[in-house]
C-alpha cells in the first residue's frame, strides 16, 4: 500500500509500440536468412521454408488463407513444413480446412489451437485430433463473425493467402475468387502483422489491384496455380423428381406468396432444382419480374437459364465458380465485375449483404429437431457452419422494409403485444429437406447428433446451424409448414411433424392437431397449394444436363473436365 | 421362390377396396440405387396384395404406413402390386405408386 503513490507515476508499460518493433526484427531476420533469395518483396519458392521459420514465432495467431473455393495451398504445404522446434504452438484461425495440410499441421506440433468456420472433408480427422487433445478448438464460428473476430479479438499476427499474380510492388490480382483475402489482409497489414502472398504468377503490371502492394510484406510465386474448388456446381441430370416437386412448392408457396426480391441459395440439388425451374414453372405462374430479382450467390451454373431468361437483375458473388469466367465477363450487367471485366467477388460484403439486404434464405440441412432448430452436425465429424447460420438469421439490425419482410414479419407477430409484439419485419429462412436422406437417414429427429458432439467434443453449446427461432419454413416432399403462424411450441412441433412424412417423428404426430394446423394453412400440401404431383417431372428443368446448360449460356460455360460427360 | 442375397420379402394386403375394371398390367419406375420398379396386375382375390422385395431391410413398418395411406388416397380391389425395391424412400415409393394408379386410370391406346 505505501508503494501507491509510486505505481500511479510510474508508465503502464515501457513501449506502446511493440508490434512495429517485433514487426522490423521479424523483417530483418528474414532479410538476413534470405539473402540473394529475397528480391524485393519477392522470395523464391525454395526459400518459402526458411521465410516461415524467420517471420513466424511460437504461440503466434496465423491466418493459412483456406477459403470456400481458393486454397493458398503451397504456403500450407510450407507452414507444415517448418522446424517445429522453431516454430510451434500456433493459433490458427481461418475459415475453411479444405487440405490434408490445414490439420497436419496440428499432427506435428506446429499448430495446437484452431479457430474456424467450416471443415468438411477434414470434419472427421478433426474431431480424432481434437478426442486425442493434439488440437483445441476455441470456437466454430459462421464467416462474417470470425472475419468479425479478426478486428477484435483474433487478429492474426500472420497472414499467409494466395493470389492469381502480382506485381514488383506487390499489388495482388485475385481473379475472380478474391474471396477471403481482403478482409485476412487488412486485419493483419494494419495491426502490425506480416501479409506473405503466394502467387500462380509475377507479371509487370496486374490486370486490376484486388490487394494493395503496400499492404504485402512477401511474394512467392508458387510451383503450382492456387488449388480452386468446383464447389457449387450440380449436374441437372441427377435432379430427382421429387426435387422437383419440393422446387414448384417452393416456388409457389413461398416465393411467390411472399414476393421475394432478394435472396440466397444454399448449395445443393434441392435449391438448383428451383433455379431450373424459374424459367418453366416459374414463368408459368407469370413470376418473372415479380420474384428473384436480386442474389447474394456464386454464379451457379443453374442459374444460367433464369439469367438468359431475364429473370435475374443483379448477383453479388462470396466467391466464383470454376468454367463460369466467360459467362460472367460477358454478363457484367448482372455480375460484379472489375475494370478487367472478371468476377470480383467478396466473402465479407457478400456475408453482409446475405444477413442484411435478403429476403430469404432457403437451403438443405442433415437434421432437424422439433424445436425447428437445424444441424449438419454428425457424430464423429467435426464439420462447422460456413455461411449458413449468418445468412440463415433474422437480420435484428435491418431497417429496411420489403413486401416480403413485412408479412413476414406481420405472421409473427399477429395477436402479441408490448415488446414481442412492436411490429417489425422478419427474414424468411426455409429448411428444405427431403424426410429422407439416402439410405434412409431420417432428416428429422428428436434429439439433434450435435448435443452427442459437444459432449464428445468438449463443446460448451451443441453446434447447431440455424436456430429453430429463426427458421420460418420447413418445406419437404410432404408440404411445407409454416413455422410463423405456430402460436407455441406444441404447434411449432405437430406442424414440424406434419411435414416429416414417414420418420420416426412423423409417425408420432397427433392426427387430429396437424389436420388443424392444415385447416388454417399452417401446414400446405402440395394439393393445397394447387400443384399437380404428376406435373412434378424432370421435364420442367430448364436444363437437364451440364450439355444443357453449356447450350443455354451460348457455349460460355466452360464446365470442369469432371462435369463433362458428353 | 429364391431370394436374392441380402433382400427382404414383405407381403401386405388390403381390403375394402373398389374393384378395378379389366386393364392390361402396368409396368413402372427402374430398378436403380435410390429407385424401385413397379408391376400393377389384375389379381386373383378381391383384395389390393402387394408383395415387396426390398434390398433395405428393416423398414417393414414404414412400407406398411405408406402402403396403408396409398390405398386411402386409391382404394383397389383385385389388384396385385409387385414392387422390387433398391432402397427408395418414401417419397419416392409414393410418387411411384400414384404414377403407375394413374396409367391405370388413363385410357390406353
Amino acid at each position: 500500500m505505501s508503494d501507491a503513490g509510486d505505481d500511479m507515476d510510474a508508465p503502464v508499460r515501457s513501449t506502446w509500440q511493440r508490434r512495429a518493433g517485433e514487426r522490423a526484427r521479424r523483417l530483418d531476420g528474414a532479410a538476413r536468412t534470405l539473402g540473394a533469395a529475397l528480391d524485393g518483396k519477392r522470395v523464391d519458392a525454395s526459400a518459402a521454408v526458411r521465410l516461415l521459420e524467420a517471420v513466424i514465432a511460437p504461440f503466434d495467431r496465423v491466418c493459412l488463407e483456406g477459403n470456400n473455393q481458393k486454397q493458398a495451398d503451397f504456403l500450407a504445404r510450407t507452414l507444415a513444413a517448418v522446424d517445429v522446434l522453431a516454430v510451434h504452438d500456433l493459433h490458427m484461425v481461418q475459415s475453411v480446412l479444405a487440405l490434408p495440410e490445414h490439420l497436419d499441421v496440428f499432427e506435428k506440433g506446429i499448430a495446437t489451437k484452431l479457430d474456424f468456420s467450416f471443415s468438411g472433408p477434414q470434419g472427421g480427422r478433426l474431431a480424432k485430433l481434437v478426442s486425442q487433445r493434439r488440437l483445441q478448438i476455441g470456437a466454430i464460428h459462421t464467416y462474417l463473425e470470425l472475419f468479425g473476430r479478426y478486428f477484435i479479438d483474433l487478429t492474426p499476427d500472420i497472414a499467409l493467402v494466395a493470389a492469381h499474380s502480382a506485381d514488383r510492388d506487390g499489388n495482388l490480382y485475385t481473379g475472380p475468387n478474391t474471396e477471403d483475402t481482403p478482409a485476412i489482409v487488412e486485419a493483419t497489414a494494419f495491426s502490425g502483422g506480416i501479409v506473405i502472398a503466394q502467387v500462380n504468377e509475377t507479371v509487370d503490371a496486374v490486370p486490376r489491384v484486388d490487394v494493395p502492394g503496400d499492404w504485402i510484406d512477401f511474394v512467392v510465386p508458387a510451383p503450382t496455380p492456387a488449388f480452386v474448388e468446383p464447389l457449387f456446381t450440380r449436374d441437372p441430370a441427377q435432379i430427382s423428381e421429387v426435387q422437383v416437386l419440393m422446387a414448384m412448392m417452393a416456388i409457389k408457396g413461398i416465393y411467390a406468396e411472399y414476393g421475394v426480391q432478394s435472396l440466397n441459395h444454399g448449395i445443393g440439388f434441392d435449391t438448383a432444382a428451383i433455379e431450373l425451374l424459374l424459367p418453366t414453372y416459374g414463368e408459368s405462374l407469370g413470376l418473372r419480374g415479380k420474384v428473384c430479382k436480386h442474389w447474394a450467390l456464386n454464379p451457379h451454373p443453374a442459374l444460367i437459364p433464369a439469367i438468359e431468361a431475364g429473370w435475374v437483375e443483379s448477383v453479388h458473388s462470396f466467391g466464383s465458380e470454376l468454367g463460369m469466367e466467360e459467362y460472367v465477363r460477358a454478363r457484367s450487367d448482372v455480375f460484379f465485375t472489375g475494370r478487367d471485366g472478371s468476377l470480383r467477388s467478396n466473402r465479407a460484403f457478400c456475408q453482409a449483404a446475405g444477413h442484411y439486404a435478403c429476403d430469404l434464405f432457403i437451403g438443405s440441412t442433415l437434421q432437424i429437431d422439433l424445436a425447428g432448430n437445424s444441424s449438419t452436425a454428425t457424430t464423429g465429424r467435426i464439420t462447422g457452419f460456413g455461411g449458413a447460420p449468418n445468412m440463415g438469421a433474422d437480420a435484428r439490425g435491418r431497417r429496411h422494409c420489403s413486401d416480403a419482410w413485412l408479412k413476414a414479419g406481420r405472421q409473427a407477430r399477429a395477436g402479441l403485444a408490448g415488446a414481442r409484439g412492436t411490429p417489425r419485419g422478419q427474414k424468411l429462412v426455409v429448411q428444405m429437406v427431403e424426410t429422407f436422406r439416402e439410405h434412409m437417414q431420417p432428416a428429422f429427429v428428436e434429439t439433434l447428433d450435435a448435443w452427442a458432439l459437444a459432449d464428445q467434443a468438449g463443446l460448451p453449446l451443441p453446434p447447431i446451424m440455424i436456430y429453430g427461432e429463426d427458421v420460418t419454413h420447413v418445406l419437404t416432399e410432404e408440404g411445407i409448414a409454416n413455422l410463423l403462424l405456430c402460436r407455441d411450441d406444441e404447434e411449432r412441433a405437430q406442424a414440424i411433424r406434419g411435414v416429416a412424412g414417414y420418420t420416426a417423428v412423423g409417425l408420432g404426430r397427433d392426427r387430429k392437431a396437424v389436420a388443424a394446423l392444415r385447416a388454417r394453412g399452417v401446414i400446405r400440401r402440395a394439393e393445397d397449394l394447387g400443384i399437380d404431383q404428376r406435373q412434378a417431372t424432370r421435364n420442367l428443368l430448364a436444363a437437364r444436363s451440364v450439355r444443357d446448360l453449356v447450350r443455354a449460356s451460348g457455349g460460355l460455360y466452360r464446365p470442369p473436365k469432371r462435369f463433362r460427360n458428353w | 421362390m429364391s431370394t436374392a442375397a441380402g433382400m427382404e420379402r414383405l407381403q401386405f394386403t388390403f381390403r375394402g377396396g373398389r374393384r378395378v375394371g379389366a386393364f392390361a398390367p402396368v409396368l413402372v419406375g427402374v430398378v436403380g440405387s435410390g429407385n424401385l420398379e413397379v408391376l400393377v396386375e389384375p389379381g386373383e382375390t378381391a383384395s389390393c396384395t402387394v408383395d415387396i422385395e426390398t434390398s433395405a431391410r428393416g423398414f417393414g413398418q414404414i412400407w406398411e404406413a405408406v402402403l396403408r395411406d396409398f390405398h386411402e388416397r386409391h382404394p383397389l380391389a383385385g389388384v396385385r402390386l409387385s414392387i422390387n425395391d433398391m432402397g427408395a424412400t418414401p417419397a419416392v415409393v409414393g410418387l411411384r405408386l400414384d404414377q403407375a394408379v394413374s396409367s391405370l386410370e388413363q385410357p390406353r391406346p
